[in-house]
């Protein structure tokens, strides 16, 4: 019977099936971080058990770490508590940690990718829900509560109910302008913020096929905003020629005993989806959001929707409720509009790609001088690249000042947020209320918009920077 | 029975009727510094409760901090719990002292996370859904009963509907068994299925 990659990798993982339950789920690599897995450690500890398979479990610092002076102790006290009890227990259970302070140290969904660690026809969990950005690699990735965290602890395994599977598939070439952030904005303005729950979603087609590995995590990264379990991609060349040669990928005999296995994870060609979305990529404009959910987002030169145009009423309140948060009135033009922030920076957009397309964009112009901009790599080794490439000048020419590695404004938990009431044009995934601070206005962009913004100080249509007509 | 085993709630509710409750607003970011697993509720949507952070100036309309309204049972708009995968916002739900969440849809991840705290997520039809809120804002006395062992949601002295759960989660809830003891229970399977790939 044909099937879908998804079904392949899921089915080869599955230790036993309960009739009329989930399924026992065979993990192959944990990654962990110290927000989410302090309790977990200790209800190993009150059961007394061990870490089962210590070597599949990875861990770093990344949520709750300052992005300045990293070198000193941590001054927040329940910060650096957490922080602590992460290397306390990696070290108690014998768990790497890349922590702050070492080469490999970044933000999760970062990292493994980079080490090469993220492999191929792997079963991945994290307690995080942008899990999922490791779907660009073929890989069945999706986040964790912290009892299932204690479950992969205990016993490298987790119970879940099988998902449907959908396929979103993305045809045409992209306008100049427009990326891989862009695309998907796009798509789950669509779908909406819920549209893909209970759905594990396969990204098809030549659009996402002519994607970078960085910009396939950013597509990968963002599933999980429309509600999906995870998103995934099927490896190719393109996979395997970022994968080669990477810290802990497979080398010499391994490496191409692997390439044979990885060259046949994908969906065979009569395989049937539960559901198929076809999206032109021609229809994609630079996006940005104007709500306080990710589905509620538009092409740059389009105006607010006017909730009083609205027939459904709790669809009306909804957004009125988002729109009273964001202070933007129906029918309103956003490009153009004066905003305080720009975050550039998160598990969706702080890859070394990420920073060679701004630094292109900047290279030889000003930020504005009356906008603040936190710009926060990836990981140590993005960091590195970043002086590698030369690149750090330009942005320092340009004004723009290089944080440290870490989760960031993208949540707010260390001391990087955005001040009350004022708005962020942000590279991340969420644009949730008081997500990046208390009365936070986030607006999610890709690096370009949010790059292009900086530089003019108002929310800006990179097509006009680029020199490019705008559709 | 196991104290956290789940049978049949019956009780007030509390209506929150806003949809696509995140669980940044269920329990904000920076109250996630905690290493251990109590004490969220005090903290239970932190930002809709009060004014600029400070718990002296309470947000009067807001459904919390309404007198007329208490209960185990709470009731929210469509896709609850969506974004983080927190286990914190069921951790500050059930501290609060809720035992059971009822909305037209849940989002995966914190559906996982509720059941795997004894936290009861029953989903209804959007129809039954509304005319949950409107009896509970007439009346914030009406009470509500979940029955688990019959599957079966109903406002009192009216409307009922069933609700679905598989089998394995229903024993594990009744008899307040965790995933993690079945898990254990398989040592013994996981290791042949080690040795197979
Ligand atoms: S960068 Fe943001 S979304 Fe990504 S792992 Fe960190 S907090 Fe989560």
């Amino acid at each position: 019977m044909s099937k879908t990659l998804f079904e392949k990798i899921w089915e080869k993982h599955v230790v036993e099936s309960i009739a009329d339950g989930p399924d026992v789920l065979y993990i192959d690599k944990h990654f962990i971080h110290e927000v989410t897995s302090p309790q977990a450690f200790a209800g190993l500890e009150k059961r007394g058990l061990p870490v089962f398979r210590p070597q599949k479990t990875i861990a770093t610092a990344d949520h709750n770490v300052p992005t300045l002076h990293q070198e000193l102790p941590i001054k927040e006290a329940l910060s650096r508590k957490q922080v602590e009890k992460l290397t306390e227990n990696c070290a108690k259970y014998g768990v790497e940690l890349y922590g702050l302070g070492h080469p490999f140290q970044g933000i999760v969904h970062v990292i493994g990718p980079e080490l090469g660690i993220t492999q191929p026809g792997m079963t991945i969990v994290c307690g995080d829900s942008h899990t999922s950005t490791h779907g660009a690699f073929g890989t069945i990735a999706f986040g964790i509560g912290t009892s299932e965290v204690e479950m992969t602890l205990a016993t490298q395994c987790i119970m879940q109910g099988k998902p449907k599977v959908m396929r979103i598939n993305v045809e045409g070439k992209l306008h100049p302008g427009v990326v891989s952030k862009d695309i998907i904005l796009h798509i789950i303005s669509k779908i909406s913020a819920s549209g893909a729950t209970g759905y594990f979603v396969e990204y098809a087609g030549s659009t996402i096929r002519s994607l970078s590995m960085e910009a396939r995590m950013t597509i990968c990264n963002m599933s999980i905003e429309m509600g999906a379990r995870g998103g995934m991609i099927a490896p190719d060349e393109v996979t395997f020629a970022y994968m080669r040669g990477r810290k802990f990928a497979p080398q010499g005999p391994d490496w191409d005993m692997k390439l044979e296995e990885w060259k046949k994870l994908k969906s065979d060609d009569d395989a049937v989806f539960d559901r198929e979305l076809n999206i032109d990529a021609g229809d994609i404009e630079p996006m940005i959001t104007y709500g306080t959910n990710p589905g509620q987002g538009m092409g740059i030169s389009d105006t607010v929707p006017d909730p009083e145009k609205l027939q459904d009423e709790s669809e009306r309140n909804a957004l009125r409720k988002s729109l009273t948060y964001m202070g933007f009135k129906g029918g309103e033009k956003m490009k153009g509009m004066h905003v305080q922030n720009v975050f550039i920076g998160s598990c969706t957009n702080s890859r070394i790609e990420d920073f060679r397309m701004i630094a292109s964009l900047i290279k030889g112009k000003k930020k504005s001088p009356d906008i603040n901009v936190m710009i926060v790599p990836g990981s140590q080794q993005v960091a590195a690249q970043i002086v590698k490439e030369g690149l750090d000048k330009i942005f320092t020419e340009s004004g723009f000042f290089i944080r440290q590695p870490g989760c960031s404004a993208c949540l707010g938990m260390n001391e990087d947020k955005v001040p009350a009431g004022e708005y962020c044009v942000s590279t991340s995934n969420r644009n949730f209320e008081g997500r990046q601070g208390p009365n936070a206005r986030t607006i999610l962009a890709s690096p370009l918009t949010a790059a292009a913004t900086a530089l003019t100080g108002k929310i800006s249509d990179v097509r006009e920077l680029l020199n490019v007509n705008p559709a | 029975m196991s104290s956290k085993a789940i049978s049949v709630v019956t009780s007030t509710a509390v209506p929150l009727k806003i949809e696509n409750v995140d669980t940044d607003q269920i329990i904000p970011a920076r109250f996630l510094k905690a290493t251990n697993r109590e004490g969220f509720g005090k903290n239970l949507f932190r930002d809709w409760r009060y004014i600029d952070n400070d718990e002296n100036k309470p947000h009067e309309d807001f459904v919390l901090n309404q007198k007329k309204y208490s209960g185990k049972i709470l009731v929210a708009g469509k896709n609850f719990g969506c974004g983080s995968s927190r286990e914190h916002a069921a951790w500050a739900i059930k501290d609060y002292g809720f035992d059971v969440v009822v909305s037209s849809f849940f989002a995966d991840i914190f559906r996982n996370n509720a059941l795997n705290n004894f936290l009861l997520p029953v989903v209804v039809s959007d129809g039954f859904l509304h005319k949950l809120f409107t009896a509970i804002i007439a009346d914030p006395s009406k009470e509500i009963t979940v029955n688990l062992p019959s599957q079966t949601i109903t406002l009192d002295g009216g409307d009922s509907e069933t609700f679905q759960i598989s089998d394995y989660k229903k024993t594990c809830l009744l008899n307040g068994y965790d995933d993690i003891n079945y898990l254990l229970s398989q040592r013994a399977k996981i290791e042949a299925f080690e040795k197979s790939i």
